[in-house]
């Protein structure tokens, strides 16, 4: 290297620094930007691969309404909407204590669908045989159980031999789907594997049959958050969650707090479940749960692991999949559009995480405050 | 004689978000001399050598090398002007030789030639007077060894400015001697020395100048010889410090904990504590010196019941003689069993029986205070768990080493972290929070901790804060031993003396301090008793009001003395 050499050597273009703290309302304001930025490029993948929009730019604006349509345009859509906020908010806050707990339960998706099959189960094989209320109770505590066992069960690996209990509970997904898939073999023989809806156990209705759910979930975010943030176990998941030497330092028998944490996630599972199958479907596929497991991940995080955020979270997602689900329909474009639409605004909202948490410099804009500097 | 300017940095700034790690320094570094970095943890020493040696880049202000601006992006352009740092935390790869280390990354254009380099490197050994075989294997080496490694690593890559991070943190007193040789034959040749320290009485051994930083700012730079110990903290601190712990005699030290032949094996299988037995008495504080990582961390853990022991015993004398019996951590059924094992007597030092009373009359004595124990009472910690030592009664602090990591969580804010002791408390299942909110003011009123607020996350605050939350909280406790590994490590000087102070109080309050540390100076000023362990066995029990730091660095050093504990 010659002296030369040295001078032409400049300050890098950009560089990235970690901030320390950030004031809400700034990382409010950046995930609003980030949101507004992902609907616009929405809109550009929209016109790009929507004819119908090519066709008559002017469009553009129903493409955004439609948006809001699909969760608001009917009452019958409204509900709907309220419903499966509901249902995606349950599973997400069933996986919240475990997150809590830096357990990260990817199995939330396995331990809903055991759910929805035991309560189905019971259904099936004793409804109409005792008492309305009786089997629905029956039906919630199979439902309990199955979640539960889902659950405990890559927990006690862990446990006891330190297993991940990511990739665990992410192949108890794949056990919990052939199991349904076994069941409805046994159960319809004609080879359809296709249970109808069952007769007998349905959820009582109040004013209407979302409301019912609706109230359950809304009773059990108001628990789950007083349970996280005023109990001694809640107390004990936060501790474990944030350093287990920390735990292990004042007696916490951190191997119990896992197995403890990790039934009541996976019984909280097994109730969302349970509200699908008795409170909705009526029914059993191997894709009861939908997905759910694992976009209440993503619900759960962007909420902060916050029962009361994460209200405001399933209701963004689930105001995204509906209006998405609507655009498809209005447009007559094929179903796979929603989820890049869907796709499109996660990855800013997410993206705009790293943003919150760094700040970028671009070259030059220290020289010229080093400059003013010295004016003085 | 006209010295030559080396290197200069003239108005450097950084910031990481609104914190302001350096504010337009300026700092002159001359051929030939060695300027020490004075200021205390977080004035932004680090940083700004950092920003020479290419890891960070400075938002404003320029360096220059030799008269020449220069922009350094990366350690391989601070290389390329001749400038290597020796970092803090070594980076040293284990599996290789001190030459395949040294040799690493350096681009010649051929083939590696091994004889070659180890003869060159020898060749500069012996020019600088170290010692070093640079066919070992860095994982055979002591800690020295692998310093000295570190500096080779940057004279062989042709470094004419050193900058040498906290080097004498891990050394022993005659390692550091003999490191302050190297250094100043360094200087005789004509390099720049920058030593980074915040040490005095190092500084005015090896230093020709002295930078002061204080809070990001440069305060400034004097010449050794024309100033001293106490004004440089003056300028350090920025307030008159007084530097004196004044130790009590030890008033009844009577042996509290009793640790007879422990022996424990590590997760690996290492031999981590071999044979040791002390005792640590109440009224008294007990130094523990070695160099680190010679199972100081494991010899406290294992008594707090945080290490499964392979043998020995670990017994606890609680301070229970004439003293009532209460059911505090005692159930009816053991207070019977001790009585009928003739553990108690009256007010009238008559023996007391219970034969013949029911349960709500034995009850009813004991709780008039009236029922007394003849001995202290002993129990043994061997294999209880922390929380079981607690449910015995044993009043047993400990402030760990990993403050965040293990003492406190620092996502929770400081009543949380209040409560991790006694959130148990309480019969239902919801916490309290009052009691532990009051505590946490009052330890933030009473030790002065610098906070927005009770709800502050502790991980915001600064060392000496998080320090002062800790050991605040420990105390509390109102321990009958209380244990703290390295409690003023990257504390500023006011904060350091602060905890001091507190250890000095609970020794005066008949508490058996168990306080393990790195500065000798302090441990001989502070402790009653210094242990000198070396790899994990103990090599030495002083008296500290008669022993020297040679005598004790010696001991640090020293191998297979297991029988040599002369108990002072």
């Amino acid at each position: 290297m010659n002296g030369t050499g040295r001078k032409d050597r400049r300050e890098p273009l950009i560089h990235l620094s970690k901030r320390d703290i950030i004031s809400p309302w700034k990382a409010w304001g950046i995930r609003g930007i980030a949101m507004f930025l992902g609907l616009v490029v929405c809109g550009i993948a929209a016109f790009l691969l929507i004819e119908k929009l090519q066709q008559n730019p002017g469009k553009i604006g129903d493409f955004y309404y439609t948006f809001i349509r699909g969760s608001f345009s009917t009452s019958r859509k409204l509900w709907k909407f309220l419903k499966n906020t509901a249902i995606l908010l349950c599973i997400s806050l069933a996986l919240t204590p475990a997150f809590r707990m830096r357990f990260w339960n990817t199995g939330g998706e396995g331990q809903t669908l055991v759910g929805v099959l035991a309560s189905i189960a019971v259904a099936f094989y004793f409804g109409g045989k005792i008492p309305e209320w009786l089997l629905l109770i029956l039906m919630l505590a199979a439902a309990l159980m199955a979640g539960a066992v889902w659950g405990v069960i890559p927990a006690l690996f862990k446990a006891k031999w330190g297993t991940n209990e990511t990739l665990f509970t992410l192949m108890m997904n794949y056990v919990a789907t052939y199991l349904v898939s076994y069941f409805l073999v046994v159960w319809v023989p004609n080879g359809s594997s296709s249970l109808g809806k069952l007769k007998f156990g349905k959820l009582p209705q109040i004013y209407n049959e979302h409301l019912l759910i609706i109230l359950i979930v809304l009773l059990l975010t108001g628990g789950l958050f007083v349970y996280l943030n005023y109990t001694k176990h809640g107390y004990e998941i936060s501790v474990v969650g944030e350093s287990v030497r920390t735990a292990k330092y004042i007696g916490i028998n951190e191997r119990k707090v896992i197995i403890r944490t990790m039934i009541l996630s996976g019984a909280l599972c097994g109730l969302a479940g349970y509200l699908i199958a008795a409170g909705a479907d009526q029914t059993v596929t191997t894709n009861s749960a939908g997905g759910q497991g694992f976009t209440g991940i993503l619900v759960a995080w962007l909420g902060k692991f916050n029962p009361l955020m994460m209200i405001l979270t399933s209701a963004l997602i689930q105001l995204l999949n509906q209006g998405a689900g609507q655009i498809s329909q209005d447009f007559s474009v094929n179903n796979s559009l929603p989820n890049v639409i869907v796709g499109i605004v996660l990855f800013f909202i997410i993206g705009s995480e790293f943003f919150i948490h760094y700040e970028i410099h671009f070259r030059g804009s220290g020289e010229k405050k080093a400059k003013g500097g010295r004016l003085k | 004689m006209e010295k030559q300017l080396a290197l200069q940095m003239k108005g450097i700034t950084k910031r990481f978000g609104p914190v302001m790690a350096n504010n337009r320094v300026n700092l002159d570094v001359y051929r030939g001399e060695i300027l020490a970095i004075l200021g205390e943890n977080g004035c932004g020493k680090t940083t700004l050598m950092n920003m020479i040696a290419g890891i960070y880049y400075p938002d404003e202000g320029h360096i220059l090398i030799d008269g020449q601006e220069v922009a350094i992006n990366s350690p391989k352009d601070a290389f390329e002007h001749g400038i290597g740092m020796i970092h803090q935390h070594f980076k040293l790869v284990d599996l290789f030789t001190a030459a395949e280390n040294i040799v690493l990354g350096v681009e010649e254009g051929k083939r590696y030639n091994l004889k070659e380099v180890s003869a060159r490197v020898g060749e500069i050994a012996q020019r600088y007077g170290f010692q070093l075989d640079p066919d070992r294997k860095i994982y055979d080496m002591s800690v020295s060894e692998k310093q000295t490694v570190e500096i080779l690593k940057v004279l062989y890559r042709g470094a004419d400015i050193l900058i040498l991070d906290e080097p004498t943190a891990v050394l022993t007193p005659q390692e550091i001697t003999k490191l302050f040789a190297v250094l100043r034959r360094m200087r005789e040749d004509g390099k720049s020395i920058i030593i980074i320290t915040h040490k005095l009485n190092e500084v005015m051994e090896v230093s020709d100048r002295v930078a002061i930083l204080r809070r990001g700012e440069h305060i400034a730079t004097v010449n050794t010889s024309e100033t001293n110990e106490n004004e440089l903290t003056y300028m350090m601190v920025g307030r008159r410090v007084s530097l004196n712990i004044d130790r009590t005699m030890p008033v009844n030290a009577v042996p509290r904990l009793v640790v007879r032949g422990l022996n424990l094996y590590n997760a690996e299988g290492v031999h981590v504590l071999k044979n040791i037995s002390f005792d640590a008495n109440g009224g008294e504080i007990l130094g523990i010196a070695g160099i680190a990582g010679s199972g100081q961390r494991e010899l406290l853990e294992a008594i707090s019941g945080l290490q499964p022991l392979e043998s020995g015993t670990i017994q606890f004398n609680n301070p229970k003689k004439d003293r009532p019996v209460t059911f505090f951590h005692k159930s009816l059924k053991r207070v019977k069993e001790l009585c009928a094992e003739g553990a108690f007597h009256d007010r009238n030092m008559n023996d007391v029986s219970f034969e013949g009373l029911s349960n709500g009359a034995i009850r009813k004595w004991v709780e008039s205070g009236d029922v007394l124990f003849r001995e202290d009472e002993v129990i043994n910690l061997r294999d209880k768990t922390p929380l079981e030592i607690r449910q015995l009664g044993v009043h047993l602090s400990f402030v760990p080493e990993d403050r965040l990591g293990m003492g406190l969580v620092g996502n929770m804010d400081i009543t949380d972290n209040m409560m991790l002791r006694n959130y148990r408390k309480g019969p239902h299942g919801f916490l309290d929070r009052k009691k532990p909110r009051a505590q946490a003011e009052k330890i933030i009123e009473e030790l002065e901790v610098a906070t927005p607020g009770v709800s502050t996350p502790v991980r915001r605050l600064s060392g000496g804060n998080v320090q002062k939350v800790l050991v605040g909280r420990e105390i509390a406790y109102t321990p009958k031993v209380l244990m703290a590994a390295y409690p003023v490590r990257g504390l500023d000087i006011g904060s350091s003396y602060t905890i001091y102070h507190l250890l000095n109080r609970q020794k005066e309050n008949g508490v058996a301090v168990i306080f393990v540390g790195e500065d000798l100076d302090v441990l001989l000023e502070l402790s009653d008793r210094i242990m000198v362990i070396n790899g994990g066995a103990i090599t030495g029990i002083v008296d500290a009001r008669k022993a020297t730091k040679e005598e004790i660095g010696l001991l640090m050093t020293k191998t297979g003395a297991r029988e040599a504990v002369n108990e002072a």
